[in-house]
């Protein structure tokens, strides 16, 4: 076992690679180096499957119901061994509830992202390509785009369709994507220039085929780095939406609208409010770091 | 340099069409018609109709886009339902609030944050360095709403050091007669010093939050700034001069780090305008912010998407008038 570490290790570091696979392991593996050798960014990602493994086991992790609570016996209790951040005025378990939290807040951001970066990337990449007239009238969308209040406009669109949590996650989608369709062309611009693409080209490619087959894939790790970056945004974003009010209703768990039903509390029984924003800011303070070290680990070049 | 302000002009007027056709669409994307909310959904077919005529909502599309460009360019928003007024009445009345709030937060962020960026880049590493990096990753991590609740918490029900939420106490809300509605300037002016430490202790919690959050960006900007200007060439040379380390810091390398210093500081303030939303929910400041959640809370479509373009205009204002001030201010990309 002792020696069969190192010739991985040697396999995967060669700077001969004999397959396009060994290559890309490879580039994976002294990646994947550089970022275990980051320990906040090492931090941020224990916390993020931290995070997905409570959201995964919630039924089993939490103590209690998230919704159900004992009027008469438990409200607003403070924290204790019995309850751990206290119980709030409907007398649920504030622990319970956060762990509860956790699967809205992964829904979230998941799905922001699997919206937003596919339009970015969409915009970017067509725009980079095509050049022209189709560049300029898209970056000049993207720029307007990028131009406006994020979370002002992500309250109008809610107003207008009605507050939940799937208007909060289109709302906030529709005012995130510009920053990838920025980054996606840009990388589109250089690789379009490259040697390989004019073979797929001369080889009779049509323009479809050579941006999403050739030139997207390409630029996907930058915009992963961007959309780990925006992570805590968006958290933070939707949040703010359930505290207004905004993003899922009574009596989901989200943690921002945790935090508005503690607002009426916080003079006296403060934990109801305290717990879930604690939760708030460490799950975004892990998207932080683990953004920045992918960014140091993908682009050794960039300024730290 | 003409050719900059003039594209600045274009891409303002598109930034601002494009603002305004999006409030337009959600307008019209709200799942009540509009002349059943004014008349209420008993009234007879053919009063509906007729204020279904009055209000254009026969007209084809484009034409009432039209009028509603022509309405929000004379500053009619429409009537609130919440308070009956027209909405641009509220907003010019709670607009200073959110300007005095926004204004003291962006002098204290700057005020801080850009002498505490610089010492960070002339001791790189020191204990500056570690402030301004722990400062900005809590400040892109925190809730900003939580942090507000917490802070009330702390300085105002254990400590007592603040007044609590609103903006004055209700017993000097008479003794102040609202020239420029910005309080401080009201009290100042009328000499109620007593009035001026109240509207003081009401303002101070807030600004520093969202000052909090103003120099946790500036100091880290300024901080990669001044790195940026601290490896030129000239510093060698003014070194190489003798000049002292003070004088090439604070004078030479500040000066040329100035110019993008100061789009980030009027980005900074265009975000705390915008993050005046929560921040005035939490701190219950009659300012704008408190103003569109209200009006969200009420169904006030009028009142959100009046207090959505106004915030917006001036956010997308600032934030193009930067790029232009960075355009003129830079030598290198004025002369070409």
């Amino acid at each position: 076992m002792s020696d069969a570490a190192p010739s991985w290790h040697d396999w995967l570091m060669s700077d001969r690679p004999a397959s396009r696979r060994q290559a890309a392991l490879g580039r994976a593996y002294s990646g994947w180096r550089t970022f275990t050798r980051n320990r906040l960014a090492m931090a941020g990602l224990a916390i993020i499957l931290a995070l997905i493994l409570v959201a995964v086991l919630a039924g089993v992790l939490a103590p209690y119901s998230p919704y159900e609570g004992n009027l008469t016996t438990s409200r607003l209790l403070p924290p204790s061994w019995a309850h751990p951040f206290g119980t709030d005025d409907q007398g649920r378990d504030i622990l319970s509830r956060i762990i509860y939290g956790s699967r809205i807040t992964l829904f979230i951001v998941i799905l922001v992202a699997v919206l937003a970066a596919p339009i970015g990337l969409l915009v970017g990449t067509a725009a980079g390509y095509a050049g022209g007239y189709v560049d300029a009238a898209l970056m000049r969308v993207t720029d307007i785009f990028l131009a406006f209040p994020r979370l002002i406009l992500a309250l109008a669109f809610v107003a207008a369709l009605g507050p939940g949590i799937q208007n909060a996650v289109i709302a906030i989608a529709i005012t995130s994507w510009p920053p990838y369709a920025r980054i996606a062309r840009a990388e589109t611009l250089t690789i379009r220039q490259t040697d390989y693409i004019a073979a797929v080209r001369l080889v009779g490619a049509s323009p479809l085929r050579i941006v999403l087959r050739h030139v997207m894939p390409l630029c996907v790790p930058s915009v992963i780095v961007r959309v780990t970056l925006d992570m805590a945004g968006i958290i933070l974003t939707a949040a703010g939406l359930g505290f207004l009010g905004l993003g899922a209703q009574p009596p989901m768990p989200e943690w921002g609208a945790l935090i508005a039903n503690g607002r009426n509390y916080v003079l006296d029984q403060w934990w109801v409010a305290a717990a879930p924003g604690a939760a708030i800011f460490v799950v975004s303070l892990a998207f932080n770091l683990l953004g920045d070290g992918l960014r140091d680990a993908l682009d050794p070049k960039a300024e730290r | 340099m003409a050719g900059a302000v003039g594209r600045f002009l274009v891409t303002l007027a598109l930034t601002y069409l494009g603002l305004l056709a999006i409030t337009f669409c959600i307008g019209r994307l709200i799942p009540v018609d509009p002349a059943l909310a004014i008349v209420g959904d008993r009234a007879p077919e053919h009063v509906v109709r007729r204020v279904r005529e009055e209000l254009g909502l026969n007209l084809p599309i484009w034409r009432q886009f039209l009028i509603y460009l022509g309405n929000i360019a004379r500053g009619d928003f429409g009537i609130s339902t919440l308070s009956s007024n027209p909405v641009m009445t509220d907003i010019r009345r709670a607009f200073p609030a959110t300007l005095e709030l926004a204004t003291l937060g962006t002098i204290i962020g700057a005020g801080i944050g850009i002498p505490l960026g610089v010492i960070a880049a002339v001791r790189r590493g020191g204990l500056a360095d570690q402030l301004v990096r722990v400062m900005g990753l809590v400040g892109y991590s925190v809730p900003i709403f939580w942090l507000g609740l917490m802070a009330l918490l702390v300085f105002y029900a254990r400590l007592g050091w603040v007044a609590g939420p609103g903006r004055i106490d209700i017993a000097y809300e008479y003794t102040l007669t609202p020239v420029t509605g910005i309080l401080l300037f009201d009290a100042a002016m009328a000499g109620e010093w007593e009035a001026f430490a109240n509207v003081f202790s009401h303002l101070i919690l807030p600004a520093s939050l969202l000052g909090y959050f103003s120099l946790a960006y500036i100091s880290r900007m300024t901080r990669s700034f001044m790195l940026n200007e601290l490896a030129q060439e000239y510093v060698v040379a003014a070194r190489a001069k003798g000049l002292s380390e003070a004088r090439i810091v604070w004078r030479h390398a500040l000066r040329n780090a100035a110019v993008p210093l100061v789009t980030v500081v009027a980005l900074s303030y265009a975000g705390l305008l915008e993050g005046s939303v929560l921040t005035e929910t939490v701190f219950t400041w009659p300012g704008i912010g408190l103003y569109i959640t209200n009006s969200l809370q009420n169904a006030d479509m009028n009142g959100v998407l009046g207090g959505t373009i106004v915030v917006g205009s001036v956010f997308i204002g600032l934030n193009l008038l930067s790029d232009l001030l960075y355009r003129l201010l830079d030598p290198r990309t004025r002369a070409r």
